[in-house]
């Protein structure tokens, strides 16, 4: 006997060549626990590009089709518009895809393809840097950040403009659903996906997963890691449906952001008054996400 | 000798992952003290390889009678990669990272 | 059978709907919009059942149509200019992926500065890609290539994608009379799509991962190398087949026009082939002893078929409507790469009508006397002439 609080069914195989830790492996194994095989993933060039293992070999139970790195959005309209017209409307079509292939590279694709209104499901994998290139900052890297390509040194050339919020910009396609997610919160992210599963149309879903390697963390740390971005409201968990903002697991009080900061080496650099500035700016984000919360839910349909 | 071609006309794959044993990348290996282990399965929940799988329920001793009902977990050191989370994650501190060279067989 | 007056677009839109592909993915661009337009039409009518993809850009026209032909659907795209360009990526991943699209390509000039007239640079820039290219002389050509090529990309040994070319306005806007075929007939001819192999639910498949330079890369390319190959063969079948069913004939790799006992031939691409015919028949009449070899497929090359004409004349004089940066443009450096070792006679370079600018019969005759004088004299003047540069009296 057994008591789970989520599906004990495994789509993702063992043998994968993931980094100690990865959290984006985390939350592919969450994903296909939320749709079950009858699913078909596109993949673009991003660490899971990679993961699922070398020619031959093949890490999940579902077929995959890699493509290249800016395509997703188009990839999925394609797989979708043909399964539709051999008459398979039950089959789920899954973009999954990194920051950079999905904020920078991948965003016009993406754009495309929710504007079209197909019916899939858009799955970005938040690592918030380029990181199977090795750790170059990306449009979702958030500010103070260390990359390799923002570097530090004398002229401190960190990332200081803040994270492109790639949520924000799907809820502005009026899609009709879209969520924030974490691999620390599972049972929050398989019912956000089965929740999507029940709606028609294009369904975007952003999913922080912290990079051992990328983060500078220990790799024991990765779901603490990622529980913290909540904890610290560094990364908000919520769903908008039809304009309707949720949010799905709300701090009672937030931690110091610093607790988020301190885990990680890409923020080691961080003065005290920068850690300051970067509180400001969580604060005003999570202050912003209240009020369009509470705005959004007192105006009744 | 002729030349060896693959029967595909483009790269398919589709060998099984699992052929690829990567528990030979461990520096730490996690060991779970069952006298502690509550049977939580968060340690299951967590991994990212994945690599803890469900025993019997008899297969290792409960810490509690009431517990004893319940599946055990194991670590499959043929893929378990010794990143810890298993450890970290466990709110009653019942698996041990210990060094892959101080392991007693 | 019906007998219609169609643009060149109006020809590919229906060699489209004929074959009956299941997703469309479209984007407009000038020369070729009216190609997607018209099959919208089709759809919006109910003539054509197909899904039709609106998408952002050319490069994702691609990359849907790559999708969706990885599902197991037929597809069909067509592209123009910059349009083409921009999807270079893909067009390599397309034939990688060995799925037998079929595109239409209007050939524009590509910028700067603008133009939006013929040019062949767009296509010969994807050369490389491994897309098997027909370059068509006229609208009847454009409708009947489109509906051969799935024939012979989708054989199995073959799996390669096809660019169908017909040069801007020249063809795409210009109407002709067309014969078009009646759907049974071509339902019959291609018969239902069987794709090799797809994207299955269920089947734990990954397309297209990471390869290690121990792994079978080089196989996979050299597979790919034998199927374009290969496709010289299919294509020689089709015609054949083609022929006996709908009637027209069609001249496998090269047309051959009045090769026997010419003493120059003038090798060329699309519809400059209708213009020279014209001009050979023309110079005939004067007792000038011309040829003309139209290459209607460039991808694969024809070397076989480039040696054989060089074997029964004294010159050739190759047409280019593009150049290569360089050294000479592609169907002369081709041809006389294929000549090597096997002919010595002089082959020479004319590169003429880039931006659109008019081929008339007058320069054409200009040409072949040119030609003429180097088959006389056994001597190139030069190897690589533009021909009609504003203030060059020798062409003026």
């Amino acid at each position: 006997m057994r008591k789970l609080t989520i599906p004990e069914e495994e789509y993702m195989r063992s043998g994968h060549t993931a980094c100690l830790g990865c959290g984006a492996t985390i939350a592919m194994r969450y994903v296909l626990k939320a749709l079950g095989k009858n699913t078909i993933l596109s993949i673009p060039a991003c660490c899971w590009a990679v993961i699922p293992g070398v020619y031959p070999r093949h890490n999940l139970e579902v077929p995959l089709l890699y493509t290249a790195f800016e395509v997703t959005g188009a990839a999925v309209s394609g797989i979708r518009e043909a399964l539709n017209a051999l008459g398979k409307e039950d089959v789920n079509v899954v973009g999954f895809a990194g920051d950079g292939g999905t904020a920078d590279i991948g965003i016009q694709a993406l754009s495309g393809a929710v504007e079209r209104g197909h019916d899939i499901f858009y799955i970005m994998y938040d690592n918030e840097a380029y990181m199977n290139t090795g750790i170059q900052r990306s449009g979702s890297t958030p500010i103070g950040a260390w990359t390799t390509t923002t570097p530090g040194g004398k002229k401190r050339m960190y990332k200081w403009e803040p994270k492109k919020s790639v949520a924000e910009i799907m809820v502005a396609h009026h899609i009709p659903y879209v969520a924030t997610a974490t691999i620390a919160y599972p049972e929050d992210l398989i019912a956000k996906i089965k929740r999507a599963k029940e709606i028609k149309g294009p369904k975007f879903i952003q999913i922080l997963s912290p990079c051992p390697t990328g983060w500078r963390h220990s790799p024991d740390k990765t779901v603490e890691i990622s529980r913290l971005a909540v904890q610290t409201n560094a990364f908000p968990l919520y769903e908008v449906v039809k304009g309707t903002y949720r949010i799905t697991v709300k701090p009672k009080k937030p931690k110091p952001i610093k607790e988020y900061l301190r885990l990680q080496g890409r923020f080691r650099h961080l003065t005290e008054e920068e850690i300051e500035m970067i509180q400001r700016i969580v604060d005003e984000n999570w202050r912003e996400l209240l009020k369009k919360e509470r705005c959004s839910q007192e105006v009744k349909e | 000798m002729a030349i060896i071609l693959p029967e595909d006309p483009t790269p398919i794959a589709r060998v099984p992952s699992t052929e690829n044993k990567t528990g030979g990348w461990r520096t730490f290996r996690p060991v779970i003290i069952y006298e502690k282990c509550i049977r939580c399965f968060i340690c299951w929940k967590f991994c990212p390889e994945p690599a803890i799988e469900f025993d019997s329920p008899d297969a290792y001793p409960a810490p509690k009678p009431a517990l004893a009902k319940f599946d055990t977990v194991k670590i499959n050191y043929d893929y378990c990669k010794g990143c810890g989370i298993c450890a970290n994650e466990c709110p009653v501190n019942a698996i041990e990272m210990v060094l892959e060279e101080e392991v007693e067989e | 059978m019906t007998m219609m007056i169609l643009t060149g677009n109006e020809s590919a839109a229906w060699g489209a709907r004929l074959s009956r592909p299941k997703v469309i993915a479209a984007y407009p661009i000038t020369p070729q919009t009216s190609i997607i337009e018209t099959i919208a039409e089709f759809i919006a009518n109910g003539e054509m059942d197909a899904r039709y993809i609106r998408v952002e850009s050319e490069h994702s026209a691609m990359a849907a149509c790559i999708a969706a032909q990885n599902t197991g659907v037929r597809t069909f795209t067509a592209t123009s200019s910059h349009g083409l360009t921009l999807m270079h990526e893909l067009l390599i991943w397309a034939s990688g992926a060995r799925l037998p699209i079929v595109m239409s390509v209007v050939n524009r000039a590509m910028a700067p500065p603008w133009s939006v007239w013929t040019d062949q640079l767009d296509s010969m820039a994807q050369r490389d890609t491994g897309w098997i290219q027909i370059y068509t002389e006229n609208n009847q050509e454009v409708l009947d290539s489109i509906i051969m090529s799935y024939k012979i990309g989708e054989k199995h040994h073959i799996l390669l994608p096809t660019m169908v070319m017909e040069d801007a306005f020249i063809l795409s806007h210009t109407s002709e009379a067309v014969n078009v075929p009646e759907q049974k007939l071509v339902d019959d001819f291609l018969g239902e799509y069987e794709p090799a192999f797809k994207l299955e639910p269920g089947n734990a498949e990954g397309y297209g991962s990471l390869i290690m330079p121990e792994g079978p890369y080089m196989e996979f390319r050299y597979k790919m190398a034998r199927a374009m190959d290969d496709a010289r063969e299919e294509i020689r079948k089709t015609v054949e087949e083609f022929a006996e069913v709908f009637g027209r004939e069609y001249a496998p790799l090269v047309e051959e026009y009045k090769l026997e006992d010419a003493d120059a031939v003038m090798v060329v691409l699309g519809t400059i082939g209708s213009t020279a015919k014209d001009v050979v028949d023309h110079l005939r009449e004067k007792g000038k002893k011309v040829g003309l070899a139209r290459v209607r497929y460039f991808r694969p090359f024809p070397y076989e078929e480039i040696r054989k004409i060089a074997r029964n004349t004294e010159m050739l004089g190759v047409v280019d409507r593009s150049y290569t940066f360089g050294y000479g443009a592609n169907l002369y450096a081709e041809s006389k790469a294929a000549l090597y070792g096997h002919s010595s006679i002089p082959v020479k370079n004319y590169v003429m009508g880039l931006g659109g600018r008019d081929i008339t019969p007058e320069i054409l005759i200009k040409v072949f006397d040119d030609m003429l004088k180097i088959a006389r004299e056994g001597v190139v003047d030069r190897e690589i002439e533009w021909v009609g540069l504003h203030g060059d009296e020798r062409w003026s």
